[in-house]
């Protein structure tokens, strides 16, 4: 037995990890070029403002309080939505990837229903709702709702049936099964639901604020738009671009924190 | 067994009732090795998929604690038979009787992947072998037990994923093993190892084995590794049994010894002759 396991083992591939600041220098880069490209005038002011002047636009607003209003605004809705979108599309993956009947009656349904784009309905959406909160959110809701229920699904219906097999033998009850060998077993798909998830909640949420809304992110850029406020809707944009960010890292670190057990986030 | 009663509690009077033998020798948890054999006999068993009759009709009995290995061609039932015995299957005619009543957890299958749960610690992997019993509060440290009986006690905190394919199926061996069965189904359990790692894992099985005092039943495609573990050889053919070999060589036997030589070449002979391919051994 140590003759064979002494020998040395190849090198597992490890997945890059973002925590260093390398991955900052493209994104700082594109800045600093920038930043030069509008002081030497090579990008007229009214085309693209120089970064100091988006940033300066950025603390005005930070200091009358408009700019953290309107994100916390964003952020509420993209969260709320996600959690109702999200958490339907988790119910009806786990129901389907588990019974054949409720898989039978609603899948199809589903199925059809996702390919419809969702932000072809924004003028049904507003006719029906508004412009008030709840339109937002049943966009938001409603793009989420299938990356999350189709992962979860295929999440479930993948776990290794070996595996499945073996719980049965060692006696596991039906709530034993799923806590302790499907779920697990369908997290690392359905993580990737929830990425692209995140993906679709703040494009749907800035699409449905630039439209139809009287606060929030998206409201705040046309507002700047109808004002000639370049610089704000460039901040608008960045701000965007740092939230998917944000919402990036933090699923990337839920999913480091649940999946250790896997070999590609061993250390 | 009435003398080890006696021992155990010299002031009681002599038991007839073998009723209350059994019920003693159950509640003193860790009964003598040649008593915890669980003894099988199999009548008239059938089984089919569809239209193909994979099973023909077995007649068989395997007293307690008998080390049995069925070899057969690839296709010729011999899974399916160890799955009929460990329940995995439903049998279409016939019946399976272990002779005496028997909890889930007396029977246990180990299979040629480990199936380890890959989010699961090591320990947390033996402990689900458990059964019903995994919530007591003993099942960690007969989880140590176990994992230490198959030598890996130093890895009880590791994933998996870490693991040589050699050292997961010993995990897979302690979970099987953890709840002290009477009867151990092997599916070809060394199938997708290394030469060297199954030469060491045969014999961590005769070892636990003869430990522990199961009855043993292996099935393998590998006439050797069947004649060096085995009291007897089944051969399957065709849904039948077409032979029945007792290998009467004494253990511990020497890996590569004339003996295992002669006779696994004259059941290699058997098994390619009845396929029309005459052997030169």
């Amino acid at each position: 037995m140590s003759l064979v396991e002494n020998l040395p083992r190849a090198r597992k591939l490890r997945l890059p990890r973002a925590d260093g600041f390398i991955p900052w220098l493209v994104p700082l880069a594109i800045v600093l070029i920038w930043q030069i490209g509008c002081v030497t005038g090579f990008v007229p002011a009214r085309v693209l403002p120089a970064p100091s002047d988006v940033a300066l636009a950025g603390w005005k607003l930070l200091r009358s309080g408009e700019l953290e209003r309107n994100i916390w605004v964003s952020f509420w809705r993209a969260s709320i939505g996600f959690i109702i979108g999200g958490g339907i599309g988790f119910a009806f993956g786990l129901a389907n990837g588990l019974s054949q009947l409720s898989s039978e009656l609603t899948d199809t349904t589903l199925q059809m229903v996702r390919n419809i784009p969702h932000l072809a309905l924004i003028p049904l959406v507003i006719l029906w709702f508004g412009i008030d909160e709840s339109a937002k959110l049943f966009l938001v809701a409603l793009g989420v709702f299938f990356p999350i229920y189709l992962n979860t699904l295929h999440g479930i219906r993948t776990v290794d049936p070996q595996l499945i097999e073996m719980g049965r033998i060692y006696g596991m009850s039906d709530g034993e099964l799923f806590r302790r060998v499907i779920f697990p077993g369908a997290l690392p798909s359905i993580f990737v639901g929830i990425r692209f998830a995140l993906g679709i909640m703040w494009l749907t949420l800035i699409v449905a604020e630039t439209i139809a809304a009287s606060s929030g992110l998206g409201y705040m850029a046309m507002q700047a738009r109808e004002f000639m406020l370049i610089d704000v809707v460039v901040l608008s944009i960045l701000i965007y671009a740092l939230l998917g960010k944000l919402a990036d890292s933090a699923s990337r670190a839920l999913e480091r924190l649940t999946l250790s057990w896997h070999p590609a986030f061993q250390k | 067994m009435q003398e080890a009663l006696r021992f155990l509690t010299p002031d009681a009077e002599p038991v007839e009732n073998p009723d209350f033998i059994e019920q003693a020798h159950l509640a003193r948890g860790a009964p003598q090795s040649a008593a915890r054999g669980l003894p099988l006999t199999i009548r008239g068993l059938r089984k089919s998929f569809g239209d193909n009759e994979v099973l023909r009709g077995i007649d068989l009995h395997i007293p307690a604690g008998q080390f049995v290995a069925i070899v057969g061609r690839s296709g010729c039932g011999k899974s399916t038979l160890l799955r009929l015995i460990a329940g995995l299957e439903a049998i279409d005619a016939g019946s399976i009787g272990f002779g005496e009543a028997t909890r889930p957890e007396d029977v246990r299958v180990m299979f040629q992947e480990p199936r380890l749960l890959p989010w699961a610690r090591v320990l947390s992997n033996v402990e689900v072998g458990l059964g019903r019993a995994r919530k007591l509060s003993d099942a960690q440290l007969r989880a140590e037990d176990a994992l230490a009986e198959v030598g890996l006690d130093d890895k009880r905190d590791q994933w998996p994923a870490v693991l040589s394919g050699g050292q997961k199926q010993r995990v897979a061996l302690a979970r099987a093993l953890v709840s002290r069965p009477r009867l151990l189904a092997f599916d070809e359990p060394l199938g997708a190892l290394d030469a060297l790692t199954r030469i060491s894992m045969q014999r961590l099985l005769e070892r636990v084995w003869r430990d522990q005092g199961f009855t043993a039943i292996l099935v393998t495609h590998d006439v050797s590794e069947a004649v060096a573990l085995a009291d007897r050889v089944l051969v399957i053919e065709d849904g039948r049994i077409a032979h029945d070999i007792q290998v009467d060589i004494a253990r511990p036997r020497q890996r590569g010894s004339a003996d295992l030589a002669a006779l696994e070449g004259s059941i290699l002979r058997e098994l390619l002759q009845s396929a029309g391919e005459p052997l030169e051994v």
